[in-house]
This record gives structure tokens, sequence and C-alpha cells, in this order.
């Protein structure tokens, strides 16, 4: 294309291993300036940049991490396409920068050989030269160029070494005829179907030795020694549970604070706009509707940004598959992957990074059998709701005189999470998701000071994909929500002011100065979401909920903690009372329902906790599954699945219950 | 004799790597040739996968797959 003028812009292509510092390459070529988007129908990220060669604009395309283009995984099949020219929406690349490892030569030059026999011009950048002359080895830049027919230029992202270098060989090769280093020997066609592998190896080992002198062989004697501690079989284990809770309690302290001043920013935003806009449906809907759904996800945000921190920061050092490494044994018994292990754990915090770390899975069966079990794991939104039941139903009492009941109901909750997360993978992994175990082949790259640079570039992207993505869905789902709390309108004020039997019961109990009612309480029962209530309650009426309940139930699967502030709503406390308040738990407490019966008991307030550790109530999340498995299906089984499980065991706990006397 | 029973820290050379699956292609592509220099560099704490060294990088490994790879001390 580039030759016949339709599109003068140049197409360069990075490939390389994983680890071998494409990624910091990228960065430092590009600067701030690169898009990521997903390539059509798969997950496979797609990053590009601008990069100037010999003065003119090019395009610098970031290929994934690979080992080999044999096109065995996405990943590999999405590059060799582009490499090919056969990726729709890329135009075939002018010339290729194969990122290669100096201290890892060997099996970074197998890429090059593959690429090499694409036929596109090559020039090689050399990484991490400096780390492998610091261990006393030589390696000759001009020997290595000669012997592969290719431009080599030995690179630092870090001080800039080579950048321009780089620029202009690849302007020197552009449009040129490449060479291709080595021939395969007949032989080597006919020799199984590993020959031409075994071929590519022979000349990597003739090239390296030619171009190579060890002083010593303990090049790896520094990653050696770490590991001596780190995969310890008993220090290592130690080690791995002291970082992960020293990772949750920093996010968990550190992101509080912003958590609480994003909350009261929100808050004064809506109190703003009620303020300045004339009172109506118009200021209802941007600070009920609009400014209170999105702020309530937003609010999460500090949280994102540390996890993918801490998170970018074990991968970058090389912890991160030696965490792998220690557990793939325990994780295999489910069937699952060592390097579901991390997605796991996030997934405490949120089920929207731990899903989205699930991208290191490269089987994609193994990969989504991890997506579906993540938001089994309490995340923090579970909380607001688990601290109201216990404080409403189960404070002051003890267990065996000294426990106090709601530390082990809180625990009982996660556990039960965990428990039901170990059962659904092995179910998974039997049918819908069946494979053979995966093969578990990691390198275990050398420990290296994470680039702070590419660290915080990665945590802004990926904070900026959730506020994106997860934004726009959260939005609509909230005006959607507010809609359905708000219409339709009771025909006059006066209406609203008749109390209905319940309410008079209900409110004298918690309110006792006469504050008896809002318009607001009447409002819902007439809303759509309150007949919506009135409709599910024989659904629901087997767990013990009434329709006021019910409506909370609905409301909070847009997020579980909306089930606090829905209550609120409902038991007419107002909106701003959070879950610690005397009032709200008072009204939880005290509400009754339309019969005069109370609306919740102890049993009720268990069972509520029950469903809401497994139901799929996280609109972010569904959003989430949807983008990262690329089709509905999946997340409307995810939330099928997890809800119908969530029925069942709220039932069992409801009615069992109830035939034990509670 | 099989990777999987080579000790810890011997140096060892591949002798055949059985098998014709994407595995087998994969821990060929990942180096492991005929003729290659391995040691096993250490087992996991729950006894499962293998950390070897092979062109001078750490390669980890379940037994499963350790178990298709011929050497020779």
């Amino acid at each position: 294309m580039s030759e016949n003028g339709h599109n003068p812009e140049i197409t360069i292509a990075l490939a390389g291993n994983p680890n071998a510092g494409k990624t910091t390459l990228f960065n430092s070529l590009t600067g701030l300036k690169q898009k990521v988007a997903n390539y059509p129908g798969v997950t496979v990220e797609r990053k590009e940049g601008p990069w100037t060669i010999n003065g003119k604009k090019a395009n610098l395309i970031d290929l994934p991490g690979l080992y080999s283009l044999d096109a065995t995984s996405l990943d590999e099949h999405i590059a060799s396409d582009i490499i090919r020219g056969d990726q729709a929406g890329v135009p075939k690349p002018d010339a290729i920068v194969a990122v290669v490892d100096a201290t890892n030569l060997e099996r970074n030059l197998y890429l090059v050989m593959q690429i090499f026999e694409f036929g596109v011009p090559v020039v090689i950048a050399l990484t991490m030269i400096d780390v492998f002359e610091k261990q006393k080895h030589e390696l000759d830049v001009e020997m290595l160029s000669v012997r592969l027919k290719t431009p080599v230029v030995a690179v630092n992202a870090k001080s800039g070494r080579g950048k321009e270098d780089l620029a202009a060989k690849v302007g020197e090769v552009l449009y040129s005829t490449p060479v291709l280093p080595y021939e395969f020997a007949e032989s080597a066609e006919n020799s199984g179907p590993h020959g031409k592998i075994f071929a590519r190896y022979n000349f990597i080992s003739d090239v390296v030795q030619d171009s190579v002198w060890h002083s010593d062989q303990q090049q790896h004697l520094m990653s050696e020694k770490i590991d001596r501690v780190l995969t310890h079989r008993f220090f290592g284990l130690v080690i791995l549970v002291a970082i992960l809770l020293l990772v949750f309690q920093t996010i968990f302290s550190w992101a509080s604070l912003p958590m609480d001043l994003l909350e009261q920013g929100f808050g004064a935003v809506g109190d703003l706009a009620r303020t300045q806009m004339p009172p109506g449906i118009l200021a209802d809907l941007v600070a009920d509707g609009i400014i209170a759904g999105v702020g309530g996800v937003v609010v999460f945000l500090p949280q994102i940004l540390l996890l993918f921190f801490f998170i970018s920061l074990l991968e970058d050092s090389g912890y991160m598959s030696r965490a792998a490494f220690l557990l793939d044994k325990l994780m295999s018994r489910v069937g699952l992957h060592g390097k579901a292990f991390l997605p796991m754990i996030s997934s405490f915090a949120c089920a929207i990074p731990g899903i989205m770390a699930t991208r290191t899975i490269e089987s994609r069966r193994d990969r989504f059998a991890t997506i579906m079990i993540a938001p089994f794991m309490s995340c923090s939104a579970r909380l607001p709701v688990y601290t109201l039941m216990i404080a409403a139903f189960f404070a002051g009492q003890t267990v065996f005189g000294f426990v106090s009941l709601g530390a082990v109901l809180m625990l009982a909750m996660y556990a039960l999470g965990i428990v039901v997360a170990i059962a659904a993978a092995f179910v998974l992994k039997r049918t819908i998701l069946k494979a053979p175990p995966p093969a578990f082949l990691m390198e275990l790259p050398p420990y290296r000071l994470p680039n702070l640079r590419t660290v915080f570039q990665n945590m802004i992207m990926r904070a900026w994909l959730f506020l994106k993505r997860a934004g726009t869905v959260i939005l609509a789902i909230s005006i959607i929500l507010w809609a359905l709390m708000y219409f339709p309108r009771s025909d006059s004020q006066s209406d609203a002011f008749t109390p209905s039997p319940d309410l008079v019961i209900g409110s004298t109990v918690e309110a006792p100065e006469g504050v008896t009612r809002t318009p607001e309480s009447e409002q819902l029962k007439k809303s759509f979401a309150g007949k919506l209530g009135y409709a599910i309650e024989p659904v629901i009426e087997p767990l013990g909920f009434d329709w006021k309940i019910g409506v909370a139930l609905i409301a909070s699967f847009a997020a579980r903690e909306v089930l606090v502030s829905t209550l609120s709503i409902i038991y007419n406390v107002g909106k701003d009372e959070n879950e610690q308040s005397e009032t709200l738990i008072a009204a939880v407490r005290n509400a009754k329902r339309d019969d005069g019966r109370p609306a919740w008991t102890p049993l009720t307030a268990l069972t509520l906790m029950v469903f809401f550790v497994l139901a799929m109530q996280c609109m972010s999340t569904v959003a989430i599954v949807r983008r990262e498995t690329n089709s509905w299906s999946w997340p409307l089984f995810m939330v099928v699945y997890m809800t119908v499980l969530a029925y069942i065991a709220a039932m069992i706990t409801y009615q069992g219950g109830k035939l034990l006397g509670f | 004799m099989i990777l999987t029973n080579l000790p810890a820290g011997r140096d060892a050379r591949v002798i055949a790597v059985n098998g014709t699956g994407p595995v087998t292609r994969r821990l060929m592509e990942m180096g492991v040739v005929p003729g290659v220099a391995v040691q096993v560099v250490k087992t996991a704490p729950f006894g499962d996968p293998i950390e070897i060294r092979v062109r001078g990088y750490s390669l980890a490994m379940r037994k499963n797959e350790a178990d298709s790879i011929e050497v020779s001390l």
C-alpha cells in the first residue's frame, strides 16, 4: 500500500518474547501517545503508537509477547496474521523490529528465525546488553549482524541508547528484500514434524557460538540466590502469604481515604446539582440517577489503581511466575492453572480487576473457568451488606462465650464463597470447559527491578479502560434503575401523604417523634420497581423475603452495595444514612410486612447474606465478562448459574433453619 | 532415563523428546531439543512442577511434561 501512495504511513511491528523488554522499548519509542484497542472478535489487545523514521511518520504496532509463530495460541495466531498481512484493519508491516534479550539469546532468536521465514525486512533490537556485559560476557554485535544478515542495534530504553540508530536502521531496510541467513537442508524438511525446529536451533547454536564469549557459566547466579529463598519449599510459601497480606492490607488502608473523598465528592456534586437546578424530574435524574449511580462505581477506582500497581510490580519483577510455580499443584487439583491464583485473590477486593488479571492465562478454557468462578470471592461491595445484617441481628452475641458471632459469620461467608468457587471450577472443568489438563510450560524470568514508568503506564491504562467501559454500562443501568423507582409518578402530592397501614405500623416504631412518612416510600410502592417487587414476591417467599426486600434485591443486581441505600429509601430513613447508622439498623429490625409480621428475623438476615455470597449482582462485572469473553453467552450464563445457586442455597438456609426451629 | 528422574543439580543432555502433540512441539520451540544441555534446578513445594535450566534460562514444567523428555548423564 505504501508504494502506490494510498497510505503514506509506514507500518512497523514490534515482536519479541515475553520478558524481553518489549513493552519498555515500545513505551520509550512512542511515549504517551499510544492507543489501546482490541483486535476485532478477540480479546487480544492491540497497542499502537507513533514513531518517527527518517523524519517520516510511522505507526508502531506492539505485537503480543510470543515464543513462536506457529499459531498454537490466540496471541500467536494474531501475530502471524499481522506479519502476513492477513489481519483485518491492520496493513501488512513494512518492517519488523524484533526485540531480543541478550541474556537469553538462543531462545529469543528462535522467534526471529520464524520471522525471517515470513520474508519481511527485520531489524533486531538487542535489549539487556548492559546486564549481559555486567555478568562478564562479551557479545560481538557486528558478528551477530553478519551471521544473521540483518542489522542488530543494542538498545537501552532507560538511557535512550540506540533509539535513533534503531530508527535509522529501520529506515534502511524498508522496502528491501530480506535474505534468509540459512537454508533448510532437504533432510530438515523431511525428518519428522519437528525437523524445522531442530534445524533452526542448530543454526542458532552456531551463530551464538561465533558471537558470544562466556567468561563463566554463573550468569543467573543472582536470580538463583533469590529463588533459594523465594521458591523454598517452606519459606517460599510463607513469603508468598506475607506478600499477599501486605498487598491487600495496603490496598484496603491506602484506598480508604481516596474512596471516602470520592464518595464525599460525588455527594457534594449531587447536592450542588440539586441546588443549582430547578426541582423536578431533571434534577432528580442528575442527582439520584446519574451522579449517585456512576459515583457508586467510580468510588472503587482507588482500589483498582492500587491493585494494578501491585500486579504490574509483581509481574515486572518476575515474582508472579514464581507464585504460579509454587501453587500450580494446588490449583491443578481443581483443574485450574497455577496462574489462576492471583485473579482469585484479587477478586476479594473486586472481581473486575480479578477478571482482567486472568489475561495472563494462555489457555482459553482455563481462563474462562477462572473468570466464571472469580465473582464467588467475597468482594468489598459485599461488606456493607454483611455489616448491616450482622449489626442488625447478630451484634453482641458470642460463640463458646468469647468469640464474636459476627466475626464467625463474616468468616463463614468468605469460606462459603471459596468452597463454592472450588466446587464450581471442579464441575466446569469437567463439563462445558472440559479440556485435557493444561500444559504448564512457563518461563521463570530472571528477577529484575521493575521499570516504574511501565508500571505506572500500565496502571493508568487499566484505570482508563475500567472507567470507560464499565462506566458507560453503569451509567445506562443507573438511569434505568432510577427511572424504575421514579415512574410512574403518583397522581398528586396529597395522594402520597395518605399513609398506608403498613407504613403507619412500621414508622411509628422507628420514628416516635411523628416524622412518619415521606412521599418517597409511597412513590416506591407505586413505581415500576415496587410493582416488580410485588411481582417477584411469590418467588422470594420461600426465602422468607417480602416485596420490599424484593425491590432492594432487584436494585442490588446493579451493584451489591445498592441494597443498603435501597433499604434506606424503602424504610424511610433517608438516603444519606450509611450502613453503620443506628436508624437504618433499627428500621431493619423493626420493619413489618404488609400483614404486620416482622419483615426480618435473624434467619432472614442469614439467608440474605448467603444469597449475596453467591448471586451475580454486579453490572460492572457482567460488562467486564462480556468484554473479556467477547460474547454475551458467557456473562448471561454466569448470571443465571450463580443466581440459581444463590437461590437454592438461600432456600436451603431458610427452610432448613425453619425446620431446626430458628 | 527420563528428565523427571534426573536428580537436581546434575548436568544431563537431552536425547529425545517423545510425542507429537502441541505440548511436545511447544517444548521443542522453547529450546528443549535433542542434544541440548539441561539441569533440574528444583521441585515446587507440593511436588510438582519442576524447574529446569536450558539454554541459559529457567523453565518450569509439570512432571507430566518432563516424563516425555529422555536424557543421558
